[in-house]
C-alpha cells in the first residue's frame, strides 16, 4: 500500500514536470533556444518513462529526443542563416554590379 | 462544396470520432490496475522462448513481421531525406576548414566520452535480449557517439572516420539481413520470422534464439541510417553552398515572380 502510494506520487511528480517542460518548449520563441530546451525536455520525458517502468522507451527517448532531433534542428537553423546571408550579399553585390556592368540578377 | 456543407461534414465527422473515442476510453482498464491480458500472454510467450527482455521478444520474436515493416519505414525515410539533401545543379561543395576554437573542457569530455559511448553502444546491442535496450537503442547510441567528434570541433576527422559508403551499404545490409532471418524462420521453422534457433538458458548471454541476431541487423540499419541522416544535414549546413552568380533567390523573389505572371 505504502509503496503503491510512493510509485503513484513519483509518477504524478514526474508527469507534472513533463507537462511544465512541454509548456516551456512551446513558449520558447527563438528556434535555436527552443532546440536546447527541447533537448532538456527529452531528458525529462525519459525520466518519466523510467518511472513508468519502460526503460527501453527511455533509452530510445534519450538517444533520439535529446541528441539527434535537437542536432538536426540546430543544423537546419544554421543552413537557413547561411542561405539568408548569401541572399543578402547577393542583393548588395547586384546593387554594386548595376553601377558598373549589367547584372543578370534583378532583371525582369 | 459550400462552406456551410463542409462545416456540417466536419462536425458530423468530429462527433463520430468523439463518440468512438469516448466509447473506447470508457472501456479501458483503469490506470495502474492489475488487469493486463496482453501482458499476461506476452510474458508467458517471452519466457517460453528463454528471452529475459520481453520488449525485445515482442519486437523480434512475437511480431517480427511488424518490426520488419517499421525498419523498412525508417530505411525509406532516410533514403528520402538523403535524396532531398543531396547537392543539386546550382550548388557546390566547399572546403570545410577545421578551424574555430573549441573549449579545452569540451575536447576533454569528447576524448573521454567517445570510446565510452562506442563501448556502451556495443553493450546495448549485444545484451538487447537480456537487459533493456536492443538494436534500435544501441544503433542510435553508436551513431551519436560517432558524432561526438563533430562536437569536439573536428569535422574533418569526423568525415575521415566515417566513410559514408560503408554506412550506405551497412544500412541496406541490415535490412537484407533482417529479411533473410525472417525467410530463414519460414524455411527452417514454423512460420516467417519464427524463432528457429535453439533458445538456450534464460538470461544467458547466448539465449533467446534469433532475437540477438535481429538486434544486430537492426543495430546496423539504425546506426547507418542516423549517420547518413546527420551526414546529409551536416553537409548542407557546413559544406554545400550555392554557386556564385546563381546564388539563392533574393528575399521576395517569389512574390516578384507571382506579380510578373
Amino acid at each position: 500500500m505504502n509503496s503503491d502510494f510512493l510509485t503513484n506520487a513519483l509518477i504524478a511528480v514526474s508527469l507534472t514536470i513533463v507537462l511544465i517542460g512541454a509548456a516551456v518548449v512551446v513558449f520558447t520563441r527563438a528556434p535555436s533556444k527552443q532546440a536546447v530546451v527541447l533537448s532538456v525536455y527529452g531528458i525529462l520525458l525519459s525520466i518519466f518513462f523510467v518511472t513508468l517502468q519502460a526503460p527501453d522507451v527511455a533509452l530510445s527517448q534519450v538517444a533520439i529526443g535529446t541528441a539527434v532531433v535537437p542536432l538536426i534542428v540546430v543544423l537546419s537553423i544554421r543552413k537557413i542563416a547561411s542561405i539568408r546571408s548569401e541572399a543578402e550579399s547577393e542583393l548588395e553585390g547586384s546593387a554594386q554590379g548595376d553601377a558598373g556592368q549589367g547584372s543578370e540578377a534583378g532583371q525582369p | 462544396m459550400t462552406r456551410r456543407a463542409r462545416l456540417t461534414l466536419l462536425w458530423i465527422g468530429l462527433a463520430g470520432f468523439g463518440l468512438a473515442m469516448a466509447t473506447a476510453f470508457t472501456g479501458l482498464p483503469g490506470f495502474g490496475s492489475t488487469f493486463h491480458p496482453y501482458r499476461d500472454l506476452a510474458v508467458v510467450a517471452t519466457f517460453a522462448h528463454a528471452t529475459a527482455n520481453s520488449v525485445s521478444s515482442i519486437n523480434f520474436d512475437q511480431r517480427g513481421f511488424d518490426t520488419f515493416g517499421e525498419e523498412t519505414i525508417l530505411f525509406c525515410a532516410v533514403v528520402g531525406v538523403a535524396t532531398l539533401l543531396r547537392p543539386v545543379h546550382r550548388e557546390r561543395r566547399r572546403q570545410v576548414s577545421s578551424g574555430g576554437r573549441v573549449m579545452e573542457s569540451t575536447s576533454l569530455i569528447v576524448y573521454v566520452l567517445f570510446p565510452l559511448t562506442l563501448v556502451l553502444a556495443a553493450d546495448v546491442v549485444a545484451h538487447g535480449a537480456i537487459t533493456p535496450g536492443g538494436g534500435f537503442q544501441g544503433g542510435v547510441v553508436l551513431s551519436t557517439g560517432i558524432h561526438l567528434l563533430y562536437v569536439g570541433g573536428r569535422y574533418t576527422l569526423l568525415s575521415r572516420l566515417r566513410p559514408l559508403e560503408w554506412f550506405e551499404q551497412g544500412e541496406a545490409l541490415g535490412v537484407v539481413l533482417f529479411g533473410a532471418l525472417g525467410l530463414a524462420g519460414g524455411a527452417l521453422g514454423a512460420a516467417l520470422f519464427a524463432n528457429f534457433v535453439p533458445q538456450g538458458q534464460l538470461s544467458d548471454f547466448l539465449s533467446a534464439g534469433t532475437v540477438p541476431l535481429f538486434n544486430i541487423a537492426v543495430g546496423m540499419t539504425v546506426c547507418s541510417s542516423v549517420v547518413i541522416l546527420l551526414a546529409g544535414f551536416l553537409d548542407q549546413a557546413l559544406a554545400i553552398r550555392s554557386d556564385p552568380g546563381t546564388k539563392g533567390d533574393p528575399p521576395g523573389a517569389d512574390q516578384k515572380e507571382e506579380a510578373a505572371a
